[in-house]
C-alpha cells in the first residue's frame, strides 16, 4: 500500500478513536466543570460499562445486533445509577472537597475493578459487532461499524451539546457551574444537579465503552488508557470547554492514529502527554478555557 | 413579614452572628447598616439558608424558615440580590432572567413586568451578562431576584459602585416596591442613599443589632452614623 491510502488508514483509525475519546472524555469534563471533582474513578466506569455490555449481549441469545442494541440501554443507564449512588453516599458527605473526592474516586477505582475481576474475571472477552458490513474503497477495507461508531457520537456529542446549551436541564446545570451558591439562592437544587450530572458523566464513559466493546473486548483493566487520556483531552481543551474537549479529542486521537500507524502506539502516548506538558506551562487555561477571573 | 429572632450563625468554628434580632415588616424598607465584619451581609446569607443558623428562629409569615434547605428558600417568595453581585456572567441576560423565573413568580407575565422596569435590559438580552457595564450588571441582579416575585427583597450593598442615574433608578424600583407591599431588607453603606430610601434604620455591631431607628428622625449627622458606620 503506498503512502497516501495508508495515511487515510491511519486517519481513520485515529478518528474512531478520538469518537471514544470524546465520549469519555466530555463525561470526565463535564463533572470536573460542574463539580469540581476529579472523578480518578471515570476509567472504571467506562470499564464497567464494557463489562455489562458482555454480560448482557452474553446473557441474550438472538442476533447480535439484539444484544448489542440492549447492552447499549443497559449499560450506561446501569453504570449512571452507580454513579449516582458514589455521589450520594461518599462524594455528598465529603461535602465536594476538592482533594477528599480525588482520594475517594480512587478507593471507588479499585473497588469497581476488583469487583470486576472478581464476578468477571480475568480474561478479555469480545462482544460481537451489531452488524458486519464492510466498506471497500479501492485500496483497502474498512469496518462499517468503525464508521458507525463515529457516527454515533457525533449524534451523542450534538445531544448532549443541545442539552446544555437549549434546555432548563442545560441551563441549571451550567448556573450550578458558574456559581454554585447563587444558584441555590435562586431554588436550584445543586445535590440533585450534582448526582444528575455525575451520573451524565459515568453514563457517556459507559456508552463510549459499549461502542468501542466490539472493537477491543471487555477487560477489567480497560479502564486505564481512557482515563489518562481523557485527563490529557480535558486539559488540553480547556476544563468546562465543551468545544475545547471535542476538539482536543480529534487531536489527541487522530494524531494518535496517525502516529501508532507509522511509528508506535508508545511514541503516541509519550507526544500527547509533552503536548500536555507544554499546554499546562504555556496555557494553563488549555486550548479553549478562559482564565479564571 | 420575617422576623429574625435571636440568632447565631457562622462558618465553620467561627461565629459572626449572635444573639440577632431584627422585624422587616411589609411594606416598608428596612436599612442595616454597621463596618465592615459587623455581620450583615451573613445576616442576609443566613436568611437564605445558605449560611447555618445554629440557634434562633427565622420566620416569614410565621413560617419557620431557618432549617429549610437553602433551594427551598427562595420559593416562599424571598429575592436576594447579593453583594457583588453575582450574575452567571457567562449566561446571557435573558438565560440569568430565566433562572429567576423558574422557582416562582408567573413565567411571562413577570418577565414582561421585570423588563419593563428596566427597558436597557430589554435591549441586551441576547448579551452575555459579564459583558454588561457595572450599572446594567446592577439591574439585572435586581431584575433577576424580581422575576421571583418576592414577597421580601434582600439587597446586599446595591449602590456599591454605581453612578448617581444608576442609584437614582435602584431608589425609584425599591421604593416602588415598597409601595406594592413589598418587605426590603437593604444592607446599605452609604448615607445618603439610606436617608433617601429608608422607612427604618438598622445598626449592626459586632454580629447583632444594636438599635433600630425609624428615618424620618434621622439626619446624617445622627450620632449613630459616627458610633456604628464611623462616617
Amino acid at each position: 500500500m503506498s503512502f497516501g491510502p495508508y495515511l487515510l488508514l491511519a486517519v481513520l483509525e485515529g478518528l474512531v478513536s478520538a469518537a471514544v475519546l470524546a465520549l469519555t472524555a466530555v463525561g470526565l469534563g463535564l463533572v470536573f466543570g460542574v463539580m469540581r471533582v476529579v472523578n480518578v474513578a471515570h476509567g472504571a466506569f467506562f470499564m464497567l460499562g464494557a463489562v455489562i455490555a458482555w454480560m448482557v449481549a452474553d446473557a441474550l441469545p438472538g442476533p447480535p445486533a439484539l444484544g448489542f442494541a440492549a447492552a447499549l440501554v443497559v449499560a450506561p443507564l446501569a453504570v449512571a445509577a452507580l454513579a449516582a449512588a458514589v455521589d450520594f453516599g461518599v462524594l455528598k458527605r465529603l461535602g465536594y472537597d476538592p482533594d477528599a473526592t480525588i482520594v475517594a474516586t480512587i478507593g471507588v477505582l479499585y473497588i469497581v475493578e476488583q469487583a470486576a475481576l472478581s464476578l468477571f474475571g480475568p480474561d478479555a472477552r469480545p462482544v460481537q459487532a451489531p452488524f458486519n458490513l464492510r466498506l471497500q474503497l479501492p485500496w483497502f477495507g474498512y469496518s462499517g461499524y468503525k464508521l458507525a461508531v463515529v457516527a454515533a457520537a457525533v449524534v451523542v456529542l450534538l445531544a448532549v451539546w443541545l442539552v446544555l446549551s437549549r434546555s432548563r436541564a442545560g441551563l441549571v446545570m451550567r448556573a450550578t457551574q458558574i456559581d454554585g451558591e447563587t444558584a441555590r439562592a435562586f431554588g436550584i437544587d445543586t445535590d440533585r444537579v450534582y448526582a444528575g450530572v455525575f451520573a451524565l458523566g459515568a453514563g457517556l464513559a459507559a456508552l463510549a465503552a459499549v461502542l468501542v466493546v466490539p472493537i477491543q473486548q471487555a477487560h477489567y483493566l480497560m479502564g486505564g488508557d481512557p482515563l489518562l487520556l481523557s485527563f490529557i483531552v480535558v486539559i488540553i481543551g480547556g476544563l468546562g470547554s465543551l468545544r475545547g474537549t471535542v476538539i482536543a479529542a480529534l487531536l489527541i486521537g487522530v494524531s494518535e492514529g496517525v502516529v501508532s500507524v507509522f511509528f508506535s502506539p508508545t511514541l503516541a502516548k509519550i507526544l500527547a502527554t509533552l503536548l500536555v506538558a507544554l499546554v499546562l506551562v504555556f496555557r494553563p487555561q488549555g486550548l479553549f478555557g478562559r482564565r479564571a477571573a | 413579614m420575617l422576623e429574625i429572632a435571636d440568632i447565631a450563625a457562622g462558618y465553620g468554628p467561627v461565629r459572626v452572628l449572635e444573639g440577632l434580632s431584627l422585624k422587616v415588616p411589609a411594606g416598608q424598607v428596612t436599612c442595616v447598616m454597621g463596618r465592615n465584619g459587623a455581620g450583615k451581609s451573613t445576616m442576609l446569607k443566613a436568611v437564605m439558608g445558605l449560611v447555618r443558623v445554629e440557634a434562633g428562629t427565622v420566620a416569614l409569615e410565621g413560617q419557620r424558615i431557618e432549617r429549610l434547605e437553602a433551594h427551598r428558600v427562595p420559593g416562599l417568595g424571598i429575592g436576594y440580590v447579593p453583594q457583588g453581585r453575582r450574575l452567571f456572567g457567562d449566561m446571557t441576560v435573558a438565560e440569568n432572567i430565566a433562572i429567576g423565573l423558574r422557582t416562582r413568580g408567573r413565567g411571562a407575565a413577570t418577565r414582561e413586568r421585570v423588563l419593563d422596569l428596566f427597558p436597557r435590559l430589554r435591549e441586551r438580552l441576547g448579551q452575555l451578562s459579564r459583558t454588561l457595564s457595572g450599572g446594567e450588571q446592577q439591574m439585572l441582579a435586581v431584575a433577576r431576584a424580581l422575576c421571583l416575585e418576592p414577597k421580601l427583597l434582600m439587597l446586599d450593598e446595591p449602590t456599591e459602585g454605581l453612578q448617581p442615574s444608576m442609584i437614582a433608578l435602584i431608589r425609584e424600583v425599591v421604593l416602588r416596591l415598597r409601595d406594592e407591599g413589598v418587605a426590603v431588607l437593604l444592607v446599605e453603606q452609604r448615607v445618603d442613599a439610606v436617608l433617601a430610601m429608608a422607612d427604618r434604620v438598622a445598626f449592626m455591631t459586632g454580629g447583632h443589632v444594636a438599635e433600630v431607628v425609624p428615618a424620618p428622625g434621622l439626619t446624617p449627622e445622627a450620632p449613630q452614623f459616627v458610633r456604628y458606620v464611623g462616617v
